[in-house]
Parts: C-alpha cells; sequence; structure tokens
C-alpha cells in the first residue's frame, strides 16, 4: 500500500470536513468502549488475564527464534510447508508461486493485516490472478477501492447506503431495481456472490491470529465463518502471518483468545475460532491438499532489543484506536499507511520509516486511554514518545519548533532570566487582552492554530512568583 | 497553650502555566496546604517541569530540567503541584528518564517518591475530608489525563467539592476523554484539538452547569478558550479556586473583570 503518512495534517483536514465519515466515527466510538468496558467488567480476573498476556508475549519474545523454529518443525511434520520471508516483496512473491504452482484463477482470502501490509492483492491481480476478499467489511472495500480504516472492522467508515452503491455497480448481473434499503438485503446480496466465489477458488488465503509451537497450528478468529469457507474448500490453503503471531501452547491461546474479543467487540468469544493443522490427512472429509505457512518479518525482528521490541505484543484487537481520541476524530485513512490509531503510530515508523510516518507519533495528546485498554500492557505512549526522540536526533521536526524549544529551554534553565520574561509575557499578554479577560488573535504566527479555533484567557497580569516574594517581603 | 503541632514542609511546584496565567491557582494552593497544617515554602529556582521538551523527543534539555527541579525539591518532607500533568511527569517520569545516570536515578526516585498532586495529597496523604469554602453554583468536573491515568486522581476533588457549601455537582459526560490540549499538540494539529475541545464544550453545555473546573490549567485554558470563543457563559476554573475559598478574588478564566 502506498503511504500517505506523511500527509496526515492534510488527510486529517479531510477527514473532519467528510460529514459520513464524522457521523459513522461517532456512532461506532461509543460502542465499542461501552461493550468492552461491560466485557472487561463480567470478568473477575480480567486484570490478572492482561498481566498473564503480557507476561506471555514478553517470554515469547525474549526466545521468538526458538518458537518459531518449533512452530515450524511442527507444520512440516504435519504435512504442511513454512516460507521464511524477510520482505513484503519476498512473500508475495511466495504466495503468487504458490497460486501459479496450483494453476489457481480464484482465490479467496480471510481478512489479513499483513496481507494488507504486504498489499498480495495488487500483485496477484497483476499476474492475472482474482483476488476476492470474503470478510464483509473486506469485500465491500475491495469493490470501493480503498484500504481498510480499522484493524478489525475495515468497513466501518461505509454507510449502508454508501454499501448499497459499491454493490449495484458491481453486482451488474442483478436485477437493477432490487431493494437494498435493508443491511438483511446487503448481507443476502453479499452471502450470494461470495458462495459463488469460495466454490470456484482455487487457493484460499487467510491471516492468523496465533501461530502454535507445539503443534504447528494456525488459529483465525472470525464473526462471519467466511474464513473456514476460504480454508476448507480451495485445494491449497495459504496462511500469511507475521513472525510475533507465534505462542507457545494451546493453553497459552486460551489465555489470549480470553482476552481478544473482549478488549476488540466486547464479545467474551469470536463466535468462530478456527485451528489449522496441517492439510487434509487421510480419511478427512475435507480439507485442503496443501498447507502452507508464510512467515513474514518485514522489519519486525530489527525491533528486538530494542525501545520498541513491547509493540510486538499486540494481538491486534483494536481496542487502542476505539478508545483514541485522535483516531476518534479522523478515523483510520487519515494515518496514511496499514496500521493506523495508537498502535499504528509505534509500527507504522518501524516499518515505514520515521521520515516517511513521522507525524502519526506526534499526533497524540499522551491521554494514556491506549494503554489503559490494551490486553497487552503495550506502553504506546511511551514508544511514540521514543520515535520523536528520533526525530529530534536526526533532527526531522520543523526548524521553528526546534527553535522555537531551543528558546524556551535557555530560558528554563535559568530561573532569574525565566522570571523575567515570565513577568513580562504574564504583562505583555494581559495589556494586549484589554478589559476583555481573552485574547482573539496572537502574533507569533506559531500560536495561529490556537487562536484560529479559540480565545486564548488572557494573564491574570503578574507571575504567581513575583506576588509570592512581595508577600514574603511583607511578612 | 502548648506548642502548635508543627506540620509537614511542603514545597510548591507552581508550574509554569500556574505561575505565568492563573497566580491564583498558586495561592489557593497555599492555603489549601496551610489551612491542612502543611509549611509552604516556593523554591525561587523552579520553572518548568520539562514536560515541553521530553514530550518533543529533547531528552537532555527534559533531563536538564529534571536534574534542577529535582535539586530544588529533594530537601522537602512532600512535593505538591497543582496539577496532575506536572505532578506525573515529576512522579512517574523523572525516575526513567534519569534511571541510566547512577548520581541522579536514586535522587530522581525520592523526589518522585514524594511528589504529588495538590487535592489528592490533601485527601490521601493528608487526610483531609472537607473544606471551609462556598460557592454558589452547579458545578461540572473534566478529569484532565495524567492526573487521572498515572495518578488516579477521580474521587478526590469530587469528595472535597461535596463539603463546599452551596456547590450542586453535576458529572460531565464523557469526562475522562482528552479535552485535546496536549501540550503542544494543540498547536501541532490544531484542527484535530479543535474536534476534541469542541466536543468537551458540547458536553459541558450539556449538563447544564454554570462553572466547569479541573486540576490543570493547561486544559482549562483551552475549555475555557473554546467555550469563550463560543460566547458560552459557563465559568471556568482550576479546582482549587473554588476549594480554597478564593474564587472571588479574580474572575474565572477567560471572563472579564466584573
Amino acid at each position: 500500500m502506498e503511504s500517505t503518512a506523511h500527509s496526515f495534517p492534510e488527510n486529517a483536514r479531510r477527514a473532519l470536513q467528510d460529514d459520513t465519515l464524522q457521523y459513522m466515527l461517532a456512532k461506532s466510538r461509543s460502542g465499542f468502549q461501552l461493550r468492552r468496558a461491560a466485557a472487561a467488567q463480567r470478568l473477575p480476573e480480567f486484570e490478572a488475564l492482561r498481566d498473564q498476556g503480557r507476561d506471555l508475549k514478553n517470554h515469547v519474545l525474549e526466545h521468538l527464534d526458538v518458537y518459531l523454529e518449533m512452530f515450524e518443525s511442527k507444520v512440516v511434520e504435519r504435512g504442511g510447508h513454512v516460507h521464511w520471508c524477510r520482505t513484503a516483496e519476498e512473500a508475495r512473491e511466495a504466495i503468487l508461486g504458490i497460486c501459479q504452482k496450483a494453476g489457481a484463477k480464484t482465490v479467496t482470502k480471510g481478512k489479513s493485516m499483513i496481507a494488507e501490509e504486504i498489499a498480495v492483492n495488487d500483485h496477484l491481480e497483476a499476474h492475472g490472478l482474482i483476488p476476492i476478499e470474503t470478510d464483509l467489511g473486506e469485500y465491500i472495500i475491495q469493490l470501493r477501492k480503498e484500504p481498510p480504516s480499522h484493524i478489525i472492522a475495515p468497513a466501518f467508515h461505509v454507510s449502508k447506503e454508501q454499501v448499497a452503491d459499491a454493490f449495484r455497480a458491481a453486482h451488474t448481473d442483478l436485477p437493477p431495481d432490487r431493494p437494498l434499503e435493508e443491511p438483511r438485503e446487503l448481507i443476502t446480496e453479499a452471502r450470494l456472490m461470495l458462495r459463488r466465489r469460495f466454490q470456484e477458488a482455487d487457493v484460499g488465503i487467510t491471516g492468523a491470529n496465533f501461530l502454535v509451537a507445539e503443534t504447528g497450528s494456525t488459529i483465525i478468529v472470525t464473526n462471519e465463518g467466511n474464513g473456514d469457507l476460504t480454508q476448507t474448500l480451495p485445494k491449497v490453503h495459504v496462511v500469511i502471518a507475521s513472525i510475533d503471531k507465534v505462542v507457545p501452547t494451546l493453553e497459552d491461546v486460551s489465555t489470549l483468545l480470553r482476552l481478544l474479543a473482549r478488549s476488540a467487540t466486547g464479545q467474551e468469544f469470536s463466535a468462530y475460532t478456527t485451528f489449522s493443522t496441517g492439510p487434509r490427512r487421510p480419511g478427512d472429509l475435507d480439507g485442503p491438499e496443501e498447507f502452507h505457512v508464510v512467515l513474514l518479518d518485514n522489519g519486525r525482528s530489527a525491533l528486538l532489543g530494542t525501545e520498541f521490541q513491547e509493540v510486538l505484543r499486540c494481538i491486534r484487537c483494536g481496542a487502542c484506536m476505539n478508545h483514541c481520541p485522535v483516531y476518534g476524530s479522523v478515523g483510520g485513512h487519515a494515518y496514511g499507511w496499514v496500521y493506523p490509531g495508537p498502535v499504528g503510530a509505534v509500527i507504522d515508523p518501524a516499518l515505514i520509516g520515521i521520515k516517511e510516518a513521522g507525524h502519526l507519533p506526534n499526533a497524540s495528546t499522551f491521554c494514556g486511554r491506549c494503554e489503559a485498554v490494551c490486553p497487552m500492557r503495550i506502553p504506546l505512549p511511551k514508544m511514540m514518545r521514543h520515535w520523536r526522540e528520533k526525530e529530534f536526533e536526526e533532527k526531522l521536526q520543523p526548524a521553528t519548533m526546534r527553535q522555537g524549544l531551543g528558546v524556551w529551554g535557555w530560558f528554563a534553565r535559568r530561573p532569574g532570566f525565566y522570571h523575567a520574561a515570565a513577568r513580562m509575557t504574564a504583562r505583555m499578554l494581559r495589556r494586549a487582552s484589554g478589559s476583555d479577560g481573552k485574547l482573539g488573535s496572537l502574533p507569533l504566527p506559531m500560536l495561529s492554530g490556537w487562536t484560529e479555533h479559540r480565545d486564548l484567557p488572557a494573564p491574570e497580569g503578574r507571575t504567581f512568583q513575583e506576588l509570592w516574594a512581595e508577600r514574603r517581603g511583607k511578612k | 497553650m502548648a506548642e502548635p503541632r508543627r506540620g509537614p514542609r511542603v514545597g510548591l511546584f507552581v508550574t509554569c502555566l500556574v505561575d505565568l496565567f492563573r497566580p491564583t491557582v498558586g495561592f489557593a494552593a497555599v492555603k489549601l496546604l496551610e489551612d491542612a497544617g502543611c509549611t509552604v515554602e516556593v523554591p525561587r529556582d523552579q520553572t518548568c517541569c520539562g514536560q515541553p521538551a521530553y514530550n518533543a523527543g529533547d531528552r537532555a534539555t527534559a533531563q536538564d530540567l529534571a536534574r534542577r527541579t529535582i535539586a530544588a525539591f529533594e530537601g522537602f518532607d512532600h512535593v505538591v503541584v497543582p496539577s496532575g500533568s506536572c505532578a506525573g511527569m515529576i512522579r512517574k517520569h523523572y525516575p526513567a528518564l534519569l534511571a541510566d545516570d547512577p548520581a541522579w536515578a536514586p535522587r530522581a526516585q525520592h523526589v518522585a517518591a514524594r511528589t504529588h498532586e495538590l487535592v489528592s495529597f490533601l485527601v490521601d496523604v493528608l487526610g483531609v475530608t472537607w473544606v471551609d469554602a462556598r460557592y454558589d453554583d452547579t458545578i461540572t468536573y473534566h478529569d484532565s489525563c495524567s492526573g487521572l491515568r498515572e495518578l488516579g486522581v477521580k474521587a478526590q476533588p469530587r469528595r472535597l467539592l461535596a463539603s463546599v457549601r452551596g456547590v450542586k455537582f453535576t458529572e460531565l459526560p464523557d469526562a475522562e476523554v482528552c479535552c485535546g490540549f496536549g501540550g503542544t499538540f494543540c498547536v501541532k494539529y490544531p484542527d484535530i484539538s479543535n474536534r476534541m475541545v469542541e466536543d468537551k464544550a458540547a458536553n459541558v453545555a450539556s449538563t447544564g452547569a454554570g462553572t466547569l473546573l479541573a486540576g490543570d490549567v493547561g486544559c482549562l485554558l483551552n475549555i475555557a478558550g473554546k467555550l469563550k470563543r463560543q460566547g458560552s457563559p459557563v465559568k471556568v476554573r482550576h479546582v482549587a479556586e473554588v476549594l480554597s475559598g478564593l474564587a472571588d478574588e479574580t474572575p474565572p478564566i477567560g471572563d472579564a473583570a466584573r
């Protein structure tokens, strides 16, 4: 996916002016938050589970090589194949190779953010294959030719009227006067169209929420059952997963599964939790003839041992974006790359570079809600600050900001000068406000963003330090 | 007559915004602390806690300012701050900021452990359960992010406000959602910040309260600035002004003198 993260401020401005988007954001925001809070409340050990989840993934990240190799050997033992891919390009090629070898024409896909990360659909299309998204949300945005705006609810920015428009444009073999007002009508139509695709698919690609080292199983959770049809009907099943998805045992997976749905949608469990272990065995009634796991690094191993390692604990529940006031204001597309919201603000700079994605870790008030709800207790604000430190070291921030900070720092280190400057500023602003108590504009262009939208309350006129010194003098 | 019991010696970290914009909050803090039996001093060597540098990625300047603040305050029994944000900086971030400095790490931890946000210090440390003040209005309260999530400031201001005569309290919808100030965030991303403070102002209006309080001048400047731009009659004040009974001494934030 082509990044527009560098244009975040312009993207955000557009998003703020998009009435449909603003309506959809407001509608979904409170729902996600209330459901997550209720689910957490209902489970007395929820906070303890978060600690367990954090410790478990910390352990895995310390021994990632061991668990990945264990996973690989189990997959092979069960008759599957593992493809180690360092880059997005290697992963795209591996998948294309598997599809071409199978003589595939139609490829069904379950929902996968890694597939977005490596832009596999474009690659397959460029080589004459037809990739079909089978998650309803993903199907909608595929028809609309746009990326997901949320990691678990990819089309939540789309209104049902817009879905109907997309269906009418794409499903031209259906009667043009059919009713498409009700959600049920839309779902029925999507189901009809997707059934045909499931039956004609030669290869099914799914993501993975977890990889289990002790069994070589891959796990997906869905609410639509589309993942099951994607991976059991075609001859070939390809799982695409990043290396941070591995966990040691089935027991460990159940810990994380108890956290995942509650944090994501407020469900106790997703409707479908599907385990895939190798290809069809003799005597099995169904299942693919070939089972492939494409394991993607794409910059993740470089985070091990750095201040960003902890972000690899992420289980992609989306709670951070559901609770982020910035995400809630501008939605996912404004972030300009695959992963939006607070976790995207940490991961995206790691994967596409801080120069490209520099705005993302800056576009945060550090309100801390993301960390407060993250099931894996990832210190997201701290990591965004680490990215800002990298920007500062590499002098990537705007010159005006650096100079302003430099001047401020000079004074802040010298209390005498600082207090004098504060006295002057307080008087100046007080005088400029007249008797109004507030200022509608400021002479500093740096602060025009403040007065464009709000007044600046005037200072009382004298600083605390000077009044305190006077009071002390009188005593 | 018996010698009055000598209370704890408290260093007041004024904060740069209180110093510059709202000295009344400093005096309100002094009054509340003295009424609770503390001896209050205001070290002259303080400027800013360093958050602007820290959050801009300028670690060296932040460390420098942290060392200066620590040196100015390490001799006190307690350090009290009329801001959850600056208190959080000293309490939660100074130890991390200086963790790799063997000379300063223990000093940072020493000061961090003794640093408190004003209202939570009164309630949690000094055991204050009521204040002697009067304020005739319906009040609503915004929970500033750092105080709430870094320091657990939530029940304490409500508890003391309940003891103020004349106060009717009404909860603010989405009281725990950020107002959009975020330090330099509000000038770096003004459009997003504006959306957030618009939502906050709308929630304030929906309560019908006559006064909005919070514990951080940064958030208050932001919310008051929006309300005043909209022509709202809602009065905006720091919680300490009401608790100390000093609200009559100065007009509300962003309002003209009567």
